[in-house]
């Protein structure tokens, strides 16, 4: 990748909070990232680690309220996304950033045809007549390898199956050939086969038209097989970030070593019990003071509890929010990495 | 979906016969007497001759059948006759005579049949027009001071009958305001300005009772239907490719929004007919539900028998159309 690229979307120290009858959750917490062009940014974590609510608040997509975005920039082509106007947004979404949603049963209206769904965005962000936009929305099902496409527009979506249906997403989401886009678990609700088959299709559409893509999935192993860097999160805060090749050899967060290491191993042991992360992710509901994986950490010390570890460079691209040294399992003190 | 409408149509007619059996028999087993209003003056001997020559001597199944084909033949040539304009389409002899009046059923129910329609089916339009844009809004901005005061309006309609709303009304607006007539007069006839002004203030008060209480039934079933449909993913897709709030509202939740509240609707229209008998009764607005109770109230045997397979058919009807528009709306809704 063009290391050094000015990149598509720069965010910095983004805050999400939503509120509820017991206070304020903190979802997204301080979370900065960029993503440069052409560039695959594979997205981690378990569930509730605010993956997906940190993308939605990119392009203002979560209901509101409860949800708020307290603070932070979303620079997308020179300009903060989170500061311009309703209509302007719109323009940005589906224009400039293509979405692809975890579950394509529910995803698609289910009493339009695929055609309309496919030519609203067209008709809106490019302006085409309806002639236009239905054969750009053939050569765009076809893109994604739907066969007999011309007539298939006139289907519903339930007369497709579930990997159909994502190919469908796939091809809204790049209508508008999108700067970037965003990949929000798209396998996750698909068997393991079609799976394959949509990462394969992706990896193809990437190199074809060369958009960004930011991707979010709890599948380690998908990562390693198409992304470029990766981020850890965890409790609604980056835990670890760098390029993929780096951080699966070099786990610096205590949280990405025990990630790899709950992943089930091809040779070995056949009666090896699968591991686990012991407790449960942190409740978001007070402003964390500390690190939110104290409470589940092997390496967790006294520092741990008082203050919220910064992010800080370990060197090749890649950071780590930890007061815990992984190189000497040494716990840091504040001179060495401030918080 | 024509082989569909073919079958469901073929379907209703034994089940139509079947309810006008059962409607007849319990008229039958049903106490009271059509000689009951003579006066008791007339000998027991002629009272019997009255009772034959009503027809009442048959045996209970030769009744059910000559009415039958009085009912399915007879009238519905006179009714065609009377639309047309075409006379030779009537069937000469015999029709259902109805007890009371001696004059055929479908004639009267002819006559009744505007002053329903138009009292109470425009309080259902009207219900409809008031109920889906308020059930969409409530439902858009839930929680918010219009949702709560539409809930606790419609709350109130729905709660309060309508010879509770009625009486209400006729108090204020009647009695103390004076605005608004507290009879129907149905042989008011509209050929000039003023005499419209008359004929809106009298249909005023019952198609304002009848719509509050149609208007707070559809509107909880529109809101309720939009809730469902505002949180689904189809909604965040939308919203993803930079629709418009109105079009995501007004296009994609609205349609699939729709296909409950249309089942309720059409399911509803046969209450047009029938459930209005006691608004009417309160206006004195001479419809259909005002014949049906003084039938039933005079053991006129003939009228109540063919009001209420007419309003069986009607349900049986709409049922129908209800599952048809269902297919009409819903795609994943196929009858082939």
């Amino acid at each position: 990748m063009p290391d050094g690229a000015t990149p598509v979307l720069d965010v910095k120290n983004l805050k999400t909070v939503f509120a509820t009858r017991s206070g304020e959750v903190h979802a997204v917490n301080s979370v900065s990232f960029d993503l440069r062009p052409g560039e695959l940014l594979g997205v981690v974590g378990e569930s509730g680690s605010g993956k997906s609510v940190t993308m939605m608040s990119l392009l203002g997509l979560l209901p509101s309220p409860p949800a708020e975005v307290r603070s932070g920039t979303v620079m997308l082509g020179g300009r903060d996304i989170l500061k311009i106007g309703a209509e302007e947004l719109r323009n940005v979404r589906g224009r400039e950033v293509g979405f692809v949603f975890q579950d394509p049963m529910t995803s698609l209206n289910p009493v339009f045809t695929v055609g309309f769904q496919l030519c609203e965005p067209l008709r809106k962000h490019l302006g085409m007549s309806k002639a236009q936009a239905r054969n750009r929305a053939v050569e765009l099902l076809e893109l994604v390898g739907i066969p007999d496409a011309r007539r298939r527009l006139g289907d519903y979506p339930h007369q497709f199956s579930g990997g159909m249906r994502q190919r469908v997403m796939i091809a809204i989401a790049l209508a508008c050939d999108p700067k970037v886009l965003i990949a929000d678990e798209p396998t996750t609700a698909l068997d393991v086969t079609i799976q394959a088959q949509i990462l394969e299709l992706v990896k193809e559409l990437r190199q074809k038209l060369g958009m960004a893509i930011i991707w979010i999935t709890h599948d380690l192993g998908v990562i390693a097989g198409i992304a470029d860097r990766v981020m850890v999160m965890y409790g609604g805060q980056v835990a670890e970030h760098g390029p993929v090749r780096e951080v699966f050899a070099n786990p610096a967060h205590p949280y990405t070593r025990a990630l790899l290491q709950t992943m089930p191993k091809m040779h070995g042991a056949r009666d090896a019990k699968l591991r686990v992360i012991e407790g449960q992710p942190p409740m978001l509901t007070r402003q964390p003071a500390a690190c939110p994986f104290t409470a589940r950490c092997a390496h967790a010390f006294d520092r741990c509890g008082r203050e919220n570890p910064a992010r800080r460079d370990i060197g090749h691209a890649h950071d780590v929010a930890c007061h815990w040294d992984h190189t000497t399992a040494d716990p840091l003190t504040a001179a060495e990495a401030p918080a | 979906m024509f082989n569909y409408t073919l079958r469901r149509l073929l379907l209703a007619i034994p089940t139509l016969l079947f309810i006008a059996l059962a409607i007849f028999l319990l008229l039958e087993l049903s106490p009271g007497d059509p000689m009951a209003d003579m006066p008791l003056t007339i000998p027991p001997e002629v009272r019997e001759q009255m009772r034959l020559a009503l027809g009442l001597g048959e045996a209970w199944y030769i009744r059910f059948f000559k009415w039958l084909y009085l009912f399915s033949v007879v009238e519905p040539s006179h009714v065609l006759a009377n639309m047309t304009g075409l006379d030779w389409l009537a069937i000469e002899g015999q029709r259902i005579i109805s007890f009371q009046t001696r004059s055929p059923v479908g004639d009267i129910i002819a006559q009744r049949l505007p002053q329903t329609l138009w009292v109470v089916g425009l309080s259902y339009i009207f219900g409809i027009m008031v109920a889906v844009p308020i059930g969409i809004y409530s439902a858009y901005r839930q929680y918010s001071w219009f949702d709560q005061a539409g809930t606790f309006i419609s709350m109130v309609g729905f709660s309060l009958p309508t010879f509770f709303t009625g009486p209400l009304l006729m108090l204020i607006f009647s009695i103390w305001l004076g605005w608004f007539p507290i009879i129907y007069d149905t042989t008011l006839v509209v050929d000039s300005w003023y005499d419209f002004g008359l004929q809106l203030r009298q249909m005023a008060m019952p198609v304002f009772v009848l719509t509050l209480y149609n208007a707070a039934q559809i509107t909880r079933f529109m809101r309720a239907s939009m809730l469902d449909n505002l949180t689904q993913d189809y909604v965040r897709t939308a919203r993803s490719k930079g629709m418009t709030e109105k079009v995501v509202v007004l296009v994609h939740v609205l349609r699939n929004s729709m296909i409950p509240v249309i089942t309720v609707i059409a399911l509803g229209i046969p209450t047009i007919f029938t459930g209005a008998i006691i608004t009417e009764q309160i206006f004195r607005v001479n419809g259909l539900g005002a014949l049906l109770i003084t039938a039933i109230y005079a053991s006129d045997i003939p009228m109540v028998l063919t009001l209420s397979v007419v309003f069986a058919i009607l349900i049986v009807l709409f049922n129908l159309i209800a599952d048809l528009l269902y297919a009409v709306f819903d795609p994943r809704i196929r009858y082939d």
